[in-house]
């Protein structure tokens, strides 16, 4: 008899015990995986970053507003291929629970997302509508809106209720692009600023524009910096990338204490197959005891229990990977107001599958080491 | 009658190897539950403790936080003027109409920035925060370009030491101070006088106006009158409440994403568990049948096996609790996505969580064993015995 056919054997001995333990183990790799997509969920706005987008907004924080006039020089800088602009608007449709993404943008602001897909017609509407609004298809998915709908929000920044009409669904040509935006004119936006807040009149939240080459980056940041320096509004300008880092690294402590537990999971994945394979080894040093007197060496010993052991962790995997799929959907529907963009990358399921061969060939070593070590006369005369 | 309880230790004890590893497995999963709830209860408990019971802050209705509320001088002073509000000895009323805006400041665990909540307040700004106090050098004179930095800005954020000076607006700002709020959401504020904000930051508005309650009983009447007025479009809110809720959005986040990944992490340690005692159940056969053949019911097996993975769940609860209570130690500086800024906060161990974490253990174990449990003691004594 072969050994990887005794290998497959010992799995199927004792059967409970084989079916709980991959059990255990497909739902902790299932839980491992959820976590590190839940963890490059963070990324997505880093993923979705071009590098030839960079972002000019004001030095104390992005939610303090720069003058509009500021785009006429910036646009003049050499290098610069199209500019836009746009505010965040706090913003929520009926209920405060359904918060989203709101930005007042200029006509121009879309063309800078060539990732964002709307119809040429869309385009034009959008241009010509001054209270249209272009809104991503997951989220007129969520609250069942429809193209040419009249939709209310209530701004919590710019008080009051203000009616939009849908001239527009967007889709994604990537998946990592967030699909749950709302996009609408910015010229709207201003013209009800003077009344409710003129302070801000004419001023934006940022600058966002298309740079020809990508190695210009730095030269251009400093330029237009150093432009407004001693100005009453100074800036600071990056790309679009390490914008988005900004905001991430905002939130480094939640990130952290994901990858602590998905550490925690490698550890209680271990724990389960190591539990279970030490319970096979001590009732089976007898057995081995057999095989060694039989004239089988440590090698095949080891490769028996590693053999059994990468079995148990294999069928783990090929049960709780493909149930990954799933559950992410779900908990990616619970949590989509906090991040829009979920779902399971290549890389994860590999880090997954090797976790469980790690696991599987770590998991083999103290029995196989505690076989091997017993001596043939203290195992046979050794009961249970 | 029962089976005594040292019988059980012993077996635990017998199979060292696994038993470690079976309570190890229940102690992670009860060390990250009881983070988990520790997380969210510790920032509960730094903006609830912002609040005091006798003060009331007013906001423009409909903004949910100070950063994007704003009250003209003219409705500042509507507000202000109400019987219901408390009067200092000088016969001043007891308010702070106070603007509030966001820097940012490079962090000193990364260098990277993040957002800072910088208050404008008044001269009663700090008598009406009892547990704001100065804790080295002195508070900000009115007129100047002077401000104050909360101990887990000093902590937490470069540049921010005494006597230095920070630049945001265009302006030269001398940090003359650092105070403590006792672990409040203020000590993640920097304050400074709100005239020099406002005309620093061109911002002809406040954000808010916090006042002191004559009597707690008070607010309703208080409410009231500020909500009916047509002249202002104003919410109020006890302070206590209105912090409160700042915490809502975040905790019930860290909530949710923490109890389902403890959730299915308890299936996993469960099913470790229940491998355990059906592996000591096996193990044991020939004894349970010798068990039954001297006269023990089917019950009293039943209750030992159960024991003994309550025994073992137990175990591991106190290991988890006992490394969860070390991480109190900790403080967490993160940005709160409903205020944008950041805020401190620690892992707060209570009662309720220690309870809460060890019943989970005890539930863990339950199900567990009880299955291994029945199977022990429906062993026939005849087939039990031969083996």
């Amino acid at each position: 008899m072969n050994l990887a056919k005794l290998a497959i054997r010992n799995v199927t001995r004792h059967k409970l015990r084989s079916a709980l333990t991959i059990l255990g183990l497909a739902i902790a790799i299932m839980s491992f995986i959820l976590i590190r997509t839940v963890i490059s969920a963070w990324y997505f706005g880093v993923e979705m970053a071009s590098d030839n987008r960079m972002v000019t907004r004001n030095s104390i924080s992005i939610i303090t507003p720069i003058p509009l006039s500021y785009k006429e020089k910036i646009a003049k800088i050499k290098g610069i291929k199209n500019i836009g602009y746009g505010n965040w608007f706090g913003g929520y449709y009926k209920d405060e629970k359904n918060f989203m993404s709101n930005f007042a943008i200029d006509t121009n602001y879309l063309k800078l997302y060539p990732e964002i897909l709307i119809t040429p017609e869309e385009r034009r509407n959008f241009e010509i509508h001054r209270n249209g609004c272009i809104v991503g298809k997951k989220l007129a998915a969520r609250f069942g809106w429809k193209k040419g709908d009249t939709v209310r929000i209530t701004g919590n920044i710019f008080a009051g209720e203000w009616d939009f009409v849908i001239e527009g669904l967007y889709k994604a040509s990537k998946k990592s692009v967030d699909e749950t935006m709302f996009f609408f004119r910015w010229d709207y936006l201003n013209e009800r600023k003077k009344i409710i807040m003129p302070s801000e009149v004419d001023h934006v939240g940022w600058f966002l524009f298309w740079i020809e080459n990508p190695d210009d980056a730095a030269k251009i940041s400093n330029e237009i910096d150093a432009m407004f320096k001693n100005s009453s509004s100074e800036t600071i300008t990056e790309t679009e990338k390490a914008f988005q880092l900004g905001f991430l690294s905002m939130v480094e402590a939640i990130v952290k204490a994901l990858r602590i537990v998905s550490a925690i999971i490698i550890v209680i994945i271990l724990v389960i197959l190591l539990n279970t394979m030490a319970m096979a080894a001590r009732e089976r040093i007898p057995e081995y005891a057999t095989l060694k007197a039989m004239g089988f060496g440590g090698r095949k010993l080891f490769s028996l229990i590693l053999g059994e052991s990468l079995t148990i962790a294999a069928g783990g995997a090929a049960i709780g990977i493909p149930l990954t799929f799933p559950l992410v959907k779900i908990f990616g529907k619970a949590i989509e107001t906090y991040l829009p963009v979920i779902s399971v990358s290549n890389d994860t399921i590999w880090m997954g599958l090797l976790i469980a061969f790690a696991v599987g060939i770590l998991a083999s070593l103290f029995p196989a080491w505690r076989a091997i070590n017993t001596p043939i006369a203290t195992s046979l005369r050794k009961i249970g | 009658m029962m089976i005594p309880i040292s019988y059980n230790i012993k077996n635990v004890l017998a199979r060292r190897f696994t038993s470690t590893l079976t309570a190890l497995g229940i102690a992670l999963v009860v060390f990250v539950f009881a983070d988990v709830l520790m997380l969210s209860h510790g920032l509960e408990k730094t903006l609830v403790d912002t609040g005091s019971d006798d003060n009331v802050i007013v906001i423009r209705k409909s903004s949910q936080t100070e950063i994007q509320s704003s009250l003209t001088r003219e409705q500042a002073n509507l507000i202000i003027n109400n019987p219901e509000i408390a009067v200092s000895r000088g016969g001043e009323p007891m308010v702070a109409k106070e603007t509030v805006i966001l820097i940012t400041l490079p962090k000193k665990s990364t260098g990277a920035m993040s957002n800072v909540t910088v208050r404008g307040t008044g001269e009663n700004g700090m008598s009406l925060r009892p547990q704001v106090k100065i804790k080295s050098g002195r508070a900000w004179q009115k007129g100047l370009r002077e401000i104050i930095v909360g101990s887990s800005i000093h902590k937490n954020f470069l540049g921010v030491e005494l006597g230095a000076t920070i630049r945001f607006s265009g302006q030269d700002w001398k940090v003359v101070g650092i105070f403590d709020a006792q672990n409040s959401g203020f000590d993640s504020e920097i304050w400074g006088d709100s005239e020099q904000i406002m005309s620093a930051f061109r911002r002809p508005v406040y954000s808010s106006v916090t006042m002191r309650l004559r009597a707690v009983s008070d607010f309703e009447a208080l409410k009231e009158r500020i909500e009916a007025d047509q002249r202002l479009t104003a919410e109020i809110k006890r302070e206590r409440v209105y912090y409160a809720e700042q915490s809502e959005v975040f905790s019930t986040f860290i909530k949710f994403l923490g109890l389902t990944i403890t959730i299915i992490f308890s299936l996993g340690a469960t099913i470790g568990a229940m491998i355990t005692m059906y592996a000591s159940v096996g193990a044991r056969t020939g004894e349970i049948g010798t068990l039954r053949a001297i006269g023990f019911r089917r019950r009293s097996i039943l209750m030992a096996f159960m024991i003994e993975c309550l025994f073992l769940s137990l175990s591991g609860g106190i290991i988890g609790l006992a490394a969860a209570s070390f991480m109190q130690l900790i403080t967490v500086s993160t940005m709160n996505f409903q205020t944008f800024s950041e805020i401190a906060f620690k892992f707060e161990l209570s009662p309720r969580i220690a309870f809460q974490s060890m019943l989970f253990a005890v539930i863990m174990g339950f199900i567990g064993g009880v299955l291994p449990a029945f199977k022990a003691s429906r062993t026939n004594i005849v087939t039990a015995l031969r083996s």
